[in-house]
């Protein structure tokens, strides 16, 4: 009985892959068919000035622009566009806040703008950026967007998956094997408990494992939903990266012991090369970080420029006998990208473990410097 | 791309990134051939460094998308 | 176009930060809170229960090794005990054995002795008297020839002369 609920399971969860690469297809085909001469156009359609939008949508010879509808795929959006094109589009409007120095806090929604073709309240839509019309009012965009909404879907995921897995602990007992969601998750736990906390950070990694697997797991999840066609791509967003990063930077140097920082401050070097090496440490804090923040994003949007792009060598080439290699293509990078999803949040995680690990880490156990700061001492 | 010297840049990167991390994967089966019980560690090793080096190929490839 | 819209992929949006920053620190907090401390706590007691579980088996088996040790031990002492009983037994045999056979050695010695020894007697008993037989036929022999040797004038005449004959009264 089990059994086949599992192999039910197994078979909806390979149908629902099938079904997402199906969409994910159908909807870059629809996003690249310039059919419709528009008038409301796509997102990045809306940037063209109006007369030569109208003259290339006209065109069907016009070749295609890729490099518009990839960087508008990856990018940040005031509206969750489900599918169809132009007149056809299903978009989900979202909410507009705004924090202006003269008007005050404003919510509005981003169907008002109608997809940057009207201005509403004094404020219009360019570039998906909320311009205001005047001047000498600067503003705030905190509104809700694509990528927004996506993230408190998947923290809110997240909570209550875990609180479930958590409860099923209590209810079950802790002796019981783990059973569902419980068993996929708790070897995934333990990983980044044993091998990335312990390994990396070893005596003490308790206090920062909530931490770890919170990133981790945001990651994980926000990579995947990134790879689901309709989904945003959060992890390939630099502003998401950049908060994690920063947050690995915070939690590094609030825990660094005086070993730590006098590594920074006090190099075992001689004196005469400090005022090189002090300011080449004091980068290297923030660095680490800044490749962190870099990796993930960069390796995420890449992952997705090039899927799109791959399908839009069809629209490009004008062949459907493109179609099978691209589609094949695509297919391999869709998979090689479930594996970075996984090696991204991993490495991520990993990353940040081994900074906290160096940064709390007890040299002093054997009186003073270890055999690295010899080395260097040495090489210096 | 619009800026092919941009293009040109990325491609540089990703030349790179090739070197290393076929260095890393070639030394990576040949570590593991010599001490097979060892696998998993030099996996890890493997695709940490891997991600290092990818890492510096994104650089690369951000810079080039910058501009 | 494509300029602004690259350039604003690595831009970060203060929206996004803002948002970001806010849902992180919560979810950190709430699932440090209500998911990660029960789900470690709940990991760690099974374990902690598995890593008890295998040391009180472990104990029980090394219980039983010492059990089984100990009967080893005993019963190895048992045979050694066997071994020795049947070895003093055996000696003991053997020395009644060869007592057994040394006496009868000497039995035989001593009763080989006397009967040698009577033999000797006897014979000497039987020598003796066939040399006093002896003597006496030689007597009797002897007194019938001198009873025919001197019994008549001129035999003891002859005799007489014969006698002087050897002797040489120089």
């Amino acid at each position: 009985m089990t059994s086949e609920i599992s192999t039910y399971k197994r078979f909806s969860s390979i149908c629902f892959v099938i079904f997402a690469l199906f969409i994910s297809l159908s909807f870059d085909l629809n996003a690249s068919e310039p059919i419709e001469p528009e008038t409301h156009g796509t997102v990045s359609d809306s940037s063209h000035a109006a007369g030569a939008h109208a003259a290339k949508a006209h065109d069907p010879n016009a070749p295609v622009d890729i490099t518009s509808i990839a960087l508008e795929h990856v990018a940040d959006s005031h509206s969750w566009h489900l599918w169809g094109e132009g007149h056809d589009a299903v978009a989900l409007p979202l909410p507009i806040i705004l924090y202006s120095s003269t008007k005050g806090l404003q919510v509005f929604s981003s169907g008002r703008f109608e997809h940057g073709h009207a201005s509403y309240n004094g404020y219009s839509l360019v570039e998906e950026k909320v311009i205001s019309e005047d001047p000498t009012e600067s503003i705030f965009d905190i509104s809700i967007t694509k990528n927004v909404t996506q993230m408190l879907f998947s923290a809110i995921l997240l909570f209550f998956l875990f609180t479930s897995i958590a409860k099923s602990y209590k209810t079950q007992g802790v002796t019981s094997a783990p059973k569902g969601k419980q068993s996929f998750f708790e070897p995934l736990i333990t990983f980044v408990r044993d091998d990335i906390a312990k390994g990396n950070i070893g005596h003490g990694s308790d206090k920062y494992v909530p931490y770890l697997l919170t990133v981790f797991f945001m990651i994980l999840v926000n990579n995947v939903f990134g790879m689901i066609p309709i989904g945003a791509n959060l992890t390939g967003n630099i502003a998401f990266t950049l908060v994690l990063s920063v947050a690995t930077l915070i939690i590094t140097n609030i825990n660094g012991n005086k070993n730590y920082w006098s590594h920074i401050f006090l190099p075992h070097a001689p004196k005469a090369i400090w005022p090189i090496l002090i300011p080449i440490e004091i980068v290297g804090i923030l660095t680490k970080p800044f490749a962190l923040m870099i990796r993930l994003f960069a390796n995420m949007t890449a992952g997705h420029i090039i899927v799109i792009s791959l399908v839009g060598l069809i629209f490009v080439f004008k062949s459907i006998y493109i179609a099978p290699v691209s589609v094949a293509f695509a297919l391999f990078i869709d998979v090689l990208e479930c594996l970075v999803a996984f090696l991204q949040a991993y490495v991520f995680t990993m990353l940040t473990a081994l900074f906290i690990g160096s940064a709390v880490a007890d040299h002093n156990e054997d009186g003073g410097h270890n055999d690295d700061d010899e080395k260097l001492v040495v090489k210096h | 791309m619009t800026g092919s010297i941009a293009a040109i840049g990325a491609g540089l990167a990703v030349i790179g990134a090739g070197i290393g991390i076929g260095q890393i994967g070639g030394h990576a089966m040949d570590a593991i051939a010599r001490q097979p019980e060892a696998t998993s560690k030099i996996q890890t090793a493997m695709i940490i460094a891997a991600a290092l080096v990818e890492g510096v190929a994104l650089f690369g490839v951000v810079v080039a998308l910058m501009k | 176009m494509n300029l602004f819209i690259s350039a604003s992929l690595i831009e970060p949006a203060v929206g996004l930060i803002f948002w970001t920053t806010i849902t992180f620190i919560l979810l950190l907090i709430l699932l440090g809170k209500f998911a990660w401390k029960p789900i470690l706590n709940a990991i760690k007691t099974r374990e902690e229960g598995i890593e008890k579980a295998l040391a009180s088996a472990e104990s029980a088996l090394n219980d039983m090794r010492e059990l089984r040790a100990n009967n080893d031990k005993i019963l190895a002492e048992a045979r050694n005990e066997r071994d020795a009983l049947i070895k003093e037994a055996r000696d003991a045999k053997d020395a009644i054995i060869n007592e057994a056979k040394s006496k009868a050695q000497k039995d035989a010695d001593r009763i080989l002795a006397t009967a040698r020894e009577q033999i000797i007697n006897e014979k000497n008993a039987a020598v003796t008297e066939l040399k006093n037989q002896v003597a006496t036929l030689s007597i009797e022999i002897a007194e019938k020839i001198l009873r025919s040797e001197l019994s008549s004038d001129e035999k003891q005449k002859a005799l007489v002369n014969n006698l002087m004959k050897d002797v040489n009264l120089n």
